[in-house]
């Protein structure tokens, strides 16, 4: 049998939850067609949990491109047909395009081992000076931190997913929120084991009497907790709080059936910090926005 | 003997050639050991500087790997592992938030040194502490009853306090005397703590 996902027309981290809604009653070697085709637009998140997505199934995905050509065009220039060849039975007429896209500060890229990360962070440092501080009217201090945050979120996707992920970063104006201010979002998706079964995996891990995927979210993301004993372990997370609480940003981090948001201070966003008995998605999905500077 | 150890060096040396950001554990734990290796070639007594001027990102894994595991091993109040004083240069605003977020969390202090030749206490420390190195740092060279002195504490008290502060290695004691770490590379240029 073979099951067809509607993907909604605009592709983002809240819309993304209706994919996930018709994904996860289906036994996972069940043969899915994912229709993008009437998609209009994507964020990072929607295009990095797209491959998480297909990574996730144990039967092989086919996936209806986007008819329209600039969707196409720009889902290419993201880089996301490259990877989703692999993992995706592509079908319908692919874009290519080799002008480059001047909102893109990282493509779709792929993280699995630390060289990764490396590499991640050397291209974003070249790109992101200008985006940030041209575009987004941020203080120079930025770039170090925002690369600091992007290189903490890709590790985690290292040392604790157990399997690759990919991370994707953008510039773009939210026209319905935030009053078409520009925002810079970094979205990190992986389909490994999550941040409750990392945690199980600690050294005489003691479950609580209340013990899910929104507890282990709190834990990690508000406590610092770690699978490991090492007391220097948990700071990663701690300092990309911090650094979205210094710019007014917002992280949120989804894993298994819950989502934590660390929301911003100011009054641009009106998510819930705990959101719980969502539909099941396996690994972490990390997204974090930080909003241009208005005088 | 004053040694200088150059960070971004070291990277290069024990990671990838073409690396000069400090980012990952496993980076940071290479990097490390490559710096355990040169300490050990230098002696059981030492000050040491370790330099990141040219180093560009350090995130806060690696410097959990580099500052806070290098201080752990060398300056542990129990069981110090040698005489080993570190002196922190070419620290930018970015590499100290990812210093002081795991200095914290370890609670570990380090000596920095900035380009106009000021040094700074950073990290976990007590204020009476603080001022006692402080004291030393202004006199060049200097003893309890210096400390006693000047904050009004009994001298038992503040030679404990100095004693505290060697064993943090953040004094180095020196003929019966203390020498505030980041004040003996510039003042004391020719001091040997080999002899």
């Amino acid at each position: 049998m073979t099951t067809i996902i509607n993907v909604p027309h605009s592709l983002e981290d809240k819309s993304f939850e209706q994919v996930l809604d018709q994904v996860a009653p289906l036994p996972l070697d069940e043969k899915i067609i994912v229709d993008t085709r009437h998609a209009r637009w994507a964020s990072p998140y929607g295009l990095t949990a797209l491959l998480a997505l297909a990574q996730s199934r144990a039967e092989r995905p086919i996936l209806y491109v986007p008819e329209a050509e600039n969707v196409s065009s720009y889902w290419s220039r993201m880089d996301f047909f490259k990877h989703a060849a692999e993992l995706y039975e592509l079908q319908g007429r692919v874009k290519s395009t080799k002008a480059t896209e001047t909102s893109v500060l990282l493509e779709v890229t792929s993280i699995s081992k630390s060289d990764d990360v490396h590499e991640v962070v050397d291209k974003i440092q070249q790109r992101a000076q200008d985006a940030l501080v041209k575009n987004l009217n941020l203080d120079a201090k930025i770039t170090m931190r925002f690369t600091m945050a992007l290189s903490e979120v890709c590790q985690n996707i290292v040392e604790h997913a157990g399997r690759g992920g990919w991370v994707a970063v953008q510039t773009y104006t939210w026209r319905v929120r935030l009053g078409g201010r520009k925002v810079v979002v970094i979205a990190v998706a992986d389909p490994g084991i999550g941040f409750r079964q990392s945690l199980e995996s600690a050294p005489g891990f003691q479950r609580k009497e209340r013990w899910d995927d929104g507890q282990a979210l709190e834990e990690t993301v508000m406590r610092g907790a770690s699978r490991f004993r090492d007391p220097g372990r948990g700071q990663g997370l701690a300092g990309v709080r911090r650094f979205v609480g210094n710019w007014d940003g917002k992280l949120s981090i989804r894993s298994g059936t819950a989502r934590i948001a660390v929301l911003p201070k100011g009054d641009w966003d009106e998510d819930e910090p705990l959101l719980e008995d969502l539909s099941y998605f396996p690994g972490a999905q990390v997204q974090i926005t930080i909003p241009e500077r208005v005088a | 003997m004053i040694n200088h150890i150059d960070v971004s060096s070291m990277l290069r040396k024990s990671v990838c050639e073409l690396y000069s950001n400090l980012v990952t554990r496993p980076t940071g734990a290479a990097v490390r050991c490559e710096i355990e290796q040169e300490l050990d070639r230098i002696g059981d007594r030492a000050l040491t500087v370790i330099d990141f001027s040219h180093v560009g990102l350090l995130d806060f894994s690696c410097a959990d790997e580099i500052v806070a595991k290098l201080l752990l091993q060398y300056v542990s109040i129990d069981a110090p592992r040698r005489e080993v004083y570190f002196v922190f240069r070419g620290i930018s605003e970015s590499h100290m938030e990812a210093i002081e977020a795991v200095l914290e969390r370890h609670r570990l202090a380090l000596v920095t040194q900035h380009a106009d030749g000021e040094s700074r206490l950073v990290g976990i420390i007590d204020l009476e502490e603080r001022r006692a190195w402080e004291i030393i740092s202004q006199l060049g060279t200097g003893v309890g009853a210096d400390v006693a002195d000047a904050t009004g504490v009994s001298r038992v008290d503040a030679e404990l306090m100095l004693d505290k502060l060697w064993r943090r290695r953040l004094l180095i004691r020196y003929d019966n005397a203390y020498v505030a770490v980041g004040s003996a590379t510039i003042s004391s240029p020719t001091m040997r703590l080999d002899a």
